[in-house]
Formats: structure tokens, C-alpha cells, sequence
């Protein structure tokens, strides 16, 4: 096994504690670093200091995206490609194109928003650095789980797990890159 | 602890941020707890009762399958319908199963736009049953077209024949509206399952279930800067399913409305249908829930309450469809149109007044006991009442469609429509696709978002913090 240590890990089990121990980490200017919870925390994303996310940008042009296909298809096949005249209606209407616009538009939005919500998770990766310690995997249990990376600036490997351990952390160890 | 004590303790923690109430999860469970309550289910050993009734379904869906395969090889005309009823079982299922579906959306997404923490434990099974639902419609419609295997004239396409589809039909509106049905409440039925679907994978000890729950998560690890997108992206699909689930079923409306025959050209169409949707499907969550609750033991997550909610929505629907079946009424009578007054004197005494009285007695008399309390929280009665209303909602279908054509304009081509046995077999088939998938949901997805349940536990999200106001 290697000894070059991929980052540290820290245990908690208490909500308040794990916002306070985010936000110090937060001011002490971590970068490569995050906590994983078993079920979405309110507000510990803005207590780690995490910037908006730019997903409703990818929704946004999902919507635009779908809406013009929708107006684009029915116009071009109706009224240009081939004019078929079906019981004196318009070949082209916004009227009628309306339930094929919304659906569209709404087609586009789910599309895109899924897309964006994989492509800023970085889903898939079925791999991560942390994957075969156990603390890691009570992440998805029980625990609100502290990984700070070893590539981080202000990364050290023994004053980090101090400043963890300070903060109210338990078990807090180095994790050494897996074998594998 | 009683739930009587359950809900004492409660009321005195005082120090959680949530205004108390009735517990929404009862016995206090911690969050290791929660898991393992929800997760075992997976890992539990597949009993010979499991694969009985997984046989019966089964079986049902196998004989449905025969009689579609029997439909594509004879014809239609295997089908009870001619002159000059020309839609019937085929129709009357796809509006019953699509309208099922949409107590998924509307618990899944509207609950949650409201807030309404009661939802937490019925979302999941209410949106795979809505999946299950929308596939059941799926078939119905694709058999309907009598050559299922032509499906994709349906979409617009380059062609030889240089053609496209007419999108001034409401079939065509049809096709987009179901098929952005089951596409967004297929993605946002995954999207609330990758957290799950990674504590399965966490928590499962067999390498190969391992392995399969690995690669469904996607690599989910509940680092809070994917939970930062997720939730985000969970309030987007909810919003943009809310319009959706109610245009799907207008849209559905369309096919009728848009026609100008009596008993179907009518304004009321899109809000009555959809108001009847919401009612027949939460009656469809409730028989499921009554039965998956009581089987798989989940009585601490799936409370009297949520019930009793539940049964508040069904009388809310309810009044609201009886209403419409009433405005209908008055509406052909106000029209002054002699044809819309008498195809309503016709639904109401004519041949198919049993099919009405049915839907009347199911629909709108029955749902009347949840004006009490007890009622509401009955479960042998309250599996009675969603039954009936499951079979009333069906018997609404069968009786718009079949009064309207059964006696058209012309006295001479009047007749009377009855399915052969292979209509019978291929509704038989969809109860049986949808209760063998549910069946399947049952035991290898976690029938409750774990995620989602432990979100609501007390104490588990922050106090007021002045992280909040800092940023």
C-alpha cells in the first residue's frame, strides 16, 4: 500500500456542529474539501461557502431549446415543407401549436436540467478516492462526513487532522490511496 | 412507546425548528435506523409468498400479452367495437391508466412545491406506480392503433412519402404530451433515487447487488456540493412536472373536446379530467400503500395520517368530479341543443344508465364517509372506498366514450357496445404489467426515499443558523 495520503477524513453526528465546523473551514480557506450527509442539510452549503449553482442555466436553455423545436417544427412542416390544407384550418397557428409547444418546452427543461445536474455532479464516476475507507460510507447513512484533500494548498497532514479534530470531529484519519 | 405517548413527546420538544404536529414518523427512529428499515427490505430473503403472487401477476400480464398478440394477428375486429362505437375498452383503459398516474406527479411535485412534509413517504411509491401506470397507458394505445408495429407514424419524421405528421390533431398532441409524461416522470423518478439507490449500495453486503447499486447511483457520494445542484434540480423538475401533470390530462380531453360530438364537445372537459385523475390515482396509491404497508411493515413511516390526507384529497376530488358530472348535466340542459340534452337524458336513462349509476354511486356517493374522521382513518374502509372509486373512475371513461357513440346522429346506425373476451383479457394483461412491476419496485427499490425521510427526522436539519444571513 502507498503512504501518499489522498486526504483526511472527519465524522460527525450532530447538525449544528457539522454547520459551525463548515463554516471554520470555509474561513480558513480550504478549497478541495467537502462534507457528504446522508440527506440534503439546509444551509450547509452556504455555511461551507459553496457559490450558486448554475444549473437553471442548463434548465434555461432546455426551455428555449424546446419551445423554438416546437415552433420550428410545426411552422417549417406546416406552413413551408408541405402545405396540406385539413378543413380550411391554418397551416400554421400559434393557437393550435400551443399543447406541442409546452410540451416540448417541458421535455427540453427536464432534458437539460438532468443533463446539468449530471454534468456539474460529474455523474457518472464510478470512482472516488475515499470510496473504500469506512467513514466515507456512513456518509450515506448516519454521518456527516469531512474529506479535505490532500491537493489543497492549505493541506498538512498532521495540522489538519489537529484543526478537525478541534472542530468537534471524531475519528478523524488520513486516508492513503487504496492499492487498487 | 404508544403512538398516544409518541405524539405527548412531541408536542413538548419544543426546540425543533419545525412546528409540531402529529408525528409524521412514529417510534423516533434514528437515521441508522431509517436505513436499515428501508434498505433491509432489499436484502431480505424472497419468500415463496413473494413469488406466488409474483406468479399470479405474472400470469395476468402473460394472458394480457396473448390477447394483444391475438389483436395484432386477427385485427381490431377482435375487439367488440363497430358501427358506431369505434372507441371503447381500448380508449376507456388509456384514460383510466394515464389518469392513475397522476397522484405520482401531483404527490411528487405539487406536495412538494406546498411544503407538504407528509408526502416524504409516499412520493416514491406513488411515482413508480405513476411509471407503471403511463407504460399500462402505453400499451392500451399503441394496441388501440391495430398496428402497433407502424408506432413510429406517429412522430414527425422524414418520410418517403414527404408527409408529416397533422399537428392540428389532438392525437398528435397526444403523442408529445404522454410521451413528456413518462419521460420527466421517469427522470425525476431516478433523480430522487440516486441518493437511495447509493445508500443501497452502501449498505447491501452481497458483491454482486453491490455492483448493481454502484452503477445505478452513478458514483453518488452525498457530497454536499452535489447535493447543492440536486436540490435545485429537484425544485426545477417539480415545477415543471406541476403544469405538465395537469396539460396531460387536458391534452388527453382534447381527443374529445375537439370532436364535435354531443357529450363531448364540452368546455368543462380539461379541469374535470384532471380533477379525476388526481382522485382515481390517489385512489390507486391508496390500495397499494394499504397493502405494501401492511406487508412490507412500514406502519412507522406510512402513518393514519398520511391516510388520512390522503383521503382528504380523494373527498376534495371527489365533491369536485361530482360537481362536474352535475354541471354537465345543467350544461346540456342551459345549451338549449336538443342533441346535448338528449344525449345526457340517454347517459342517465338509456342503455348504459348501469355503467352511470355505477360511476355515480362509486365517484361521488362513496367517498362521502371521509367527512368523519373515523373514516378517514378506517383501513379496512378505506380499502373498500379506494376500490370503488378505482372501478367508478373506470366505469367515468367507459360511459363518456360509449353514450356519446353508441347513439349518434342517425337512428339507423344505433347500437350497443359489449368487449369480447380478448378486450377483457388485455385489461386483465394491464392490471397485470402493473402489479407485476410494482411487485418488483417493491422488493429491489427502496419503496421510501430514505434520503428524504431522514431530512424530516427531528433535530435533523439546523437551527435558525446566522450562517443564513451572513451570505
Amino acid at each position: 500500500m502507498s503512504t501518499t495520503p489522498v486526504g483526511i477524513i472527519g465524522e460527525f453526528t450532530e447538525v449544528n456542529a457539522t454547520i459551525s465546523a463548515a463554516e471554520k473551514l470555509r474561513d480558513a480557506g480550504f478549497r478541495n474539501w467537502d462534507i457528504h450527509t446522508p440527506y440534503a442539510v439546509h444551509g450547509l452549503d452556504k455555511a461551507m461557502g459553496v457559490k450558486r449553482s448554475m444549473l437553471s442555466y442548463f434548465s434555461f436553455v432546455g426551455l428555449v431549446g424546446g419551445l423554438s423545436t416546437a415552433l420550428g417544427l410545426q411552422y417549417w412542416t406546416g406552413a413551408i415543407d408541405y402545405k396540406l390544407n385539413i378543413g380550411g384550418k391554418g397551416f400554421f397557428d400559434w393557437q393550435f401549436s400551443i399543447p406541442i409547444d409546452f410540451e416540448l418546452s417541458i421535455l427540453g427543461t427536464a432534458l437539460l436540467t438532468v443533463a446539468g445536474l449530471f454534468h456539474l455532479c460529474r455523474l457518472p464516476t464510478w470512482y472516488n478516492r475515499y470510496q473504500n475507507d469506512e467513514s466515507f460510507k456512513k456518509a450515506t447513512d448516519d454521518t456527516f462526513v469531512v474529506t479535505i484533500d490532500s491537493d489543497d494548498d492549505r493541506f498538512s497532514a498532521d495540522g489538519t487532522q489537529d484543526m478537525l479534530r478541534k472542530l468537534g470531529a471524531a475519528n478523524v484519519h488520513l486516508v492513503n490511496a487504496s492499492a487498487e | 412507546m404508544t403512538v398516544v405517548q409518541e405524539q405527548e413527546r412531541l408536542q413538548n420538544s419544543l426546540h425543533n425548528e419545525e412546528p409540531v404536529r402529529e408525528g409524521l414518523v412514529l417510534g423516533n427512529p434514528s437515521m441508522r435506523d431509517v436505513t436499515a428499515r428501508i434498505a433491509s427490505i432489499v436484502e431480505s430473503k424472497i419468500t415463496m409468498k413473494y413469488l406466488a403472487t409474483l406468479a399470479v401477476t405474472g400470469g395476468m400480464a402473460a394472458w394480457g400479452v396473448f390477447a394483444l398478440y391475438y389483436t395484432f394477428t386477427t385485427g381490431i375486429g377482435a375487439w367488440g367495437l363497430n358501427n358506431p362505437v369505434g372507441w371503447g375498452w381500448d380508449i376507456t383503459n388509456f384514460v383510466f391508466w394515464i389518469g392513475i398516474g397522476h397522484a405520482g406527479t401531483l404527490i411528487s411535485a405539487i406536495l412538494f412545491l406546498f411544503h407538504q412534509k407528509w408526502r416524504t413517504a409516499i412520493n416514491r411509491s406513488a411515482e413508480a406506480m405513476t411509471i407503471f401506470a403511463v407504460i399500462c397507458a402505453l400499451t392500451m394505445v399503441l394496441s388501440h392503433t391495430g398496428r402497433p408495429w407502424l408506432f413510429y407514424w406517429l412522430l414527425p419524421y422524414p418520410n418517403q412519402m414527404q408527409m408529416w405528421v397533422n399537428f392540428r390533431s389532438p392525437l398528435a398532441w397526444d403523442v408529445f404530451a404522454v410521451n413528456t409524461y413518462f419521460t420527466v416522470s421517469a427522470l425525476f423518478w431516478f433523480v430522487g433515487l440516486i441518493p437511495d439507490l447509493a445508500t443501497l449500495r452502501n449498505y447491501v453486503k452481497s458483491d454482486l447487488a453491490k455492483k448493481i447499486y454502484g452503477v445505478l447511483s452513478l458514483g453518488w457520494t452525498g457530497s454536499t456540493r452535489g447535493w447543492h445542484h440536486y436540490e435545485i434540480a429537484y425544485m426545477i423538475l417539480a415545477g415543471i412536472s406541476t403544469p405538465l401533470v395537469l396539460s396531460v390530462h387536458s391534452v388527453v380531453s382534447f381527443d374529445f373536446t375537439v370532436g364535435i360530438l354531443p357529450g363531448w364537445h364540452t368546455t368543462i372537459f380539461p379541469p374535470y379530467f384532471v380533477a379525476g385523475a388526481i382522485f382515481s390515482g390517489f385512489a390507486m396509491v391508496m390500495t397499494l400503500l394499504v397493502i405494501t404497508r401492511e406487508i412490507l411493515d412500514l406502519k412507522q413511516f406510512i402513518t393514519l395520517k398520511h391516510f388520512d390526507n390522503m383521503n382528504k384529497i380523494i373527498l376534495a376530488t371527489g365533491m369536485m368530479v361530482g360537481y362536474a358530472y352535475a354541471m354537465e348535466m345543467f350544461i346540456a340542459w342551459y345549451s338549449g341543443s336538443d342533441w346535448e340534452r338528449w344525449v345526457f337524458i340517454n347517459r342517465a336513462m338509456g342503455d348504459y344508465s348501469w355503467a352511470y349509476w355505477t360511476m355515480v354511486l362509486c365517484n361521488v356517493i362513496s367517498p362521502q364517509v371521509y367527512w368523519f374522521k373515523k373514516a378517514r382513518r378506517s383501513i379496512p374502509l378505506m380499502f373498500v372506498i379506494s376500490i370503488f372509486v378505482n372501478i367508478g373512475m373506470w366505469f367515468e371513461r367507459f360511459t363518456i366514450i360509449s353514450t356519446t357513440l353508441h347513439h349518434d346522429f342517425l337512428p339507423a346506425s344505433w347500437g350497443y357496445y359489449s368487449p369480447t373476451w380478448v378486450e377483457i383479457s388485455i385489461l386483465i394483461g394491464t392490471f397485470g404489467i402493473f402489479l407485476t412491476l410494482f411487485l418488483l419496485f417493491a422488493k429491489f427499490v427502496p419503496v421510501i426515499a430514505i434520503a428524504e425521510i431522514k431530512s424530516i427526522l427531528p433535530g435533523s436539519q439546523p437551527k435558525h443558523h446566522h450562517a443564513e444571513h451572513q451570505i
